[in-house]
């Protein structure tokens, strides 16, 4: 295949005891993550514990109140979000957010926005129309009259783009149906069988921890259980409050 | 009544001719709000300081009349970046009002300093095309040529849309702000494109309006409310709708100057806008 | 209810100016201040709570043009005119409003179609010529000999108590208007519509009693100072100029306390002569030239206007406090 699929592995991704919030609300108090190059790591824990909060820490839209936040040897917290696309960051955030009045290629076009990225353009796209035939077929077709489940694969495709050494995903199972869920893991596990570097956010923990290597549970803004994802899968504790085990 | 009467064919031309006029406005002023989400109360007004730049160096200084025109447009591009900069921005977080009365601001600033410049005299360019003698219809020559670079200008904006990068992120910024910084896009700089953008072509309508209408201080006042009504009724931020909008609102007046005159043919338009926004308070083309 | 006594000492204060026998430029200026700073309450009364009209210069226009048409052409004494023209402003405020609010046409729709309304007016006056004389204008015929006090033609003393009961009036209603519940609906629908709908506010019907006291006050306001010029033309009496001139002044003035309007018609009044007289009537340009920078200056810097400067500063530091919030 083209050589888009090779992914040389890139710099890990450190957060310390970050701190963060909105207004008078603090959303995450002194989460500590890291994510080794070409691994998959997954957090997961209930609705409103801070894991989208996290992942915009990380991308840059918002701003942590303490700790320190690097990528390699990049501060992140010193560069405005726009910038971290470039350096290798894709997030491909809640909800897709795709632009529905755009055609497929038109949301990829706007993923390779960069500079660096416009280059690959055409080689990238191909990538992904290999990866995703179907984003193939409605190329010309506009975002928003898709199914779900092909909008969460335009909106990867539109993530991959840009060319990331790491790929953060915001629930990406997020009301799909449980067959589309099925492929869109499976689209992630190939994602990062290529060597791409994968940091994914999701309540259905389940399906989460046969992707990943490792995986932080985050209970209201804390870390509060990590470790390798068998292990956690195994765990009574989390079984029970997240796997509906016994 | 006769259709085929070439009054009636001379009024229509005359309105699509119009509309051509009308659509450079709109789409400029609805490219700016699309994009910044500001309305430019001014944006007539930079049009009048565009209609200006040309007759005073064609005119005054002794300039070709392309040089003139060629100078305008990026002197008015210009003004758009410097309202941006220097209005816009700083407001950007403020209640749409207020953002709203501050460009209601520059439009004074922009009046007064024409008037302090020119005083208020009417001033002509003085160039006239033959008309053209289609079949029984007569054309001025000058309105069609206006016409085509209008149409020109449109299409060279709609490429600009449609296949550059910065065109395609415009079209998707105006959907999701938010979301951008995530595509490596940075919207302060899309916001300033936009602008320059929106100014040239308030700086392109302003070359094709100087060839047809006398400047003067107040002259924006005489086309802007109408641009105003054809981007609300497009739908603000909608392009095509203004686009189309700009035709319908050119036929309106031009062939109820047919029946009536002119000035009730404005009437006519101003009460039409009004009842369309009753009938679709989102703009005609709203979906 | 006890109505302050603050405004009402210094109203009968007002009243006694003519006693002192000022110079006449000096008693035009003040009941020009007045009555715009009527024009600019007016327009506040709805603007604070975010229904901002760029056309209130077309009820100026209505009501003005047809209380000197009527005296013109009927010879109808503006004592019944202005009432009608104020009638006649209210309507076609009520008939924009109201399926304006109905329909829910809100923020920039709204601004955008008062400005059309605006235009509408300025056109039809100045293309109904025959009677309104177009855009050079048109004068009131004069009174009969003895018969000024009936055409309301009367000295500069007389239209200062007119000009002045007409303030006292705007100021009462703000006054009342501050501790009805028409107010604090209003200022629920401001901050968000659904929500004010959904505990039984009637819109629609809040904002139309809004409007119509606003179209009213400047309907009268636009009346008077036509009369006591004696001249009517399209460019001050309707448009977006004149328009803009008096969101300009309720503005620069602070549109959210009762008395930041007339402290901004000061304002624009005295800008106007200062202008005039510093650089003489060939540098007309200048007076909007100078408006424009503080209109863009005010915006920046002080969105609540010079009355915003003297309100109570909040014990805690909030955010720069937006001037008007636009429902949408």
């Amino acid at each position: 295949m083209s050589a888009a699929l090779q992914h040389a592995p890139g710099p890990s991704l450190e957060l310390t005891n970050i701190q963060a919030g909105y207004g008078d609300f603090q959303a995450l108090f002194g989460v500590s993550l890291r994510v080794e190059p070409g691994e998959a790591v997954g957090v997961v824990g209930p609705n409103g514990a801070g894991k989208t909060t996290l992942l915009r820490v990380i991308s840059g839209l918002l701003r942590p109140r303490a700790g320190t936040l690097r990528f390699g040897g990049q501060d992140l917290a010193q560069l405005p979000a726009h910038a971290l696309p470039a350096l290798g960051i894709a997030h491909v955030p809640e909800n897709r957010r795709l632009f529905p009045h755009l055609t497929v290629e038109e949301n990829l076009k706007v993923g390779a926005f960069s500079k660096a990225a416009r280059a690959h353009f055409e080689q990238r796209r191909d990538h992904v129309y290999a990866l995703f035939p179907r984003m193939q077929q409605r190329r010309h077709q506009l975002a928003g009259t898709m199914s779900g489940g092909e909008q969460q694969m335009c909106a990867i495709g539109r993530a991959l783009m840009s060319g990331p050494k790491i790929l953060l995903l915001d629930e990406p199972s997020a009301g799909l149906a449980p067959l589309v869920v099925q492929q869109v893991f499976a689209l992630v596990k190939r994602i990062r069988e290529e060597g791409l570097t994968v940091l994914i956010v999701e309540q259905n923990v389940a399906q989460v921890l046969r992707v990943v290597d490792r995986a932080y549970v985050l209970e209201t803004g804390r870390v509060a259980a990590e470790g390798r994802a068998a292990d956690l899968a195994a765990d009574s504790a989390i079984r029970r409050s997240y796997l509906g085990g016994h | 009544m006769d259709l085929l009467d070439p009054f009636f064919l001379e009024a229509l031309v005359n309105g699509i001719l119009l509309g051509g006029v009308f659509a450079l406005p709109a789409l400029g002023l609805n490219l700016v709000f699309g994009v910044v989400d500001v309305v430019w109360l001014c944006y007539a007004e930079l049009v009048m300081v565009g209609m200006y730049a040309v007759w005073f160096l064609y005119t005054q200084a002794g300039w070709p009349l392309w040089l003139a025109f060629a100078a305008c447009l990026p002197l008015v591009s210009l003004l758009g970046l410097l309202l941006h900069l220097l209005v816009v921005k700083p407001l950007l977080n403020q209640p749409p009002i207020n953002q709203v009365l501050a460009t209601g601001g520059v439009l004074f600033v922009l009046q007064g300093a024409a008037t302090l410049a020119f005083r208020t005299d009417f001033r002509s360019l003085g160039v006239d095309m033959p008309p053209m003698e289609v079949g029984e219809v007569f054309v001025s020559g000058t309105k069609l040529a206006a016409f085509c670079a209008a149409l020109l200008g449109a299409g060279v904006l709609w490429a600009f849309l449609k296949f550059t990068y910065v065109g395609v992120a415009i079209r998707a910024i105006a959907r999701d702000r938010e979301v951008m910084p995530l595509m490596g896009v940075d919207p302060q700089r899309i916001y300033l494109i936009a602008s320059a953008v929106g100014g040239a072509l308030a700086g392109l309508a302003a070359c094709l309006l100087v060839v047809q209408l006398d400047v003067h201080p107040f002259v924006g006042l005489s086309f802007g409310p109408i641009t105003f009504m054809i981007c609300v009724m497009g739908g603000l931020g909608n392009m095509l709708g203004g686009f189309l909008a700009a035709f319908l609102m050119g036929l309106i007046i031009s062939i109820g100057g047919f029946w009536g005159n002119t000035e009730y043919s404005y009437v006519i338009a101003f009460l039409f806008f009004i009842l369309t926004i009753f009938a679709r308070p989102r703009g005609l083309f709203a979906r | 209810m006890n109505l302050p006594l603050l405004p009402i000492l210094l109203l009968v204060a007002l009243a006694g100016v003519p006693l002192l026998s000022p110079p006449d430029y000096f008693m035009h200026l003040l009941i020009t201040a007045v009555l715009t700073a009527v024009m600019g309450t007016g327009w506040a009364m709805m603007g604070r709570f975010g229904l901002v009209s760029f056309g209130h210069g077309a009820f100026l226009g209505a009501s003005a043009y047809t209380m000197a048409l009527l005296w013109n052409e009927l010879g109808i004494t503006p004592w019944l005119g202005i009432p009608v023209g104020v009638l006649v402003a209210v309507l076609l405020g009520a008939l924009l409003g109201y399926p304006c609010f109905r329909l829910r046409v809100v923020g920039h729709y709204f601004a955008l179609v008062t400005l059309a309304a605006g235009e509408i007016v300025r056109i039809l006056v100045t293309a109904l010529r025959e009677h309104t004389g177009g855009s050079l204008g048109m004068t009131p015929n004069q009174a009969p000999p003895g018969g000024g006090f009936l055409a309301m033609q009367f000295g500069k003393a007389g239209f200062w108590w007119v000009a002045l009961g007409a303030w006292a009036l705007a100021l009462l209603v703000w006054w009342l208007l501050d501790r009805s519940m028409t107010s604090k609906a209003l200022a629920a629908i401001a901050e968000d519509e659904d929500a004010a709908a959904s505990i039984g506010i009637q819109v629609a019907r809040e904002k139309l009693k809004i409007t119509v006291i606003s179209v009213a006050f400047a309907a009268l306001a636009g009346a008077l100072l036509a009369q006591y010029r004696m001249y009517l033309n399209p460019e001050s009496l309707s448009g977006l100029g004149v328009s803009l001139q008096i969101v300009f002044g309720a503005i620069a003035g602070g549109m959210y306390a009762p008395f930041g309007p007339s402290i901004g018609a000061l304002i624009t009044i005295g800008l106007e002569e200062a202008l005039r007289f510093g650089f003489g009537t060939e540098l007309t340009g200048a007076a909007p030239l100078v408006y424009g920078v503080l209109l863009v200056l005010f915006m920046l810097f002080l969105p609540r206007g010079i009355a915003g400067l003297l309100e109570k500063r909040a014990p805690t530091r909030k955010p720069a406090a937006p001037a008007v919030q636009l429902a949408e």
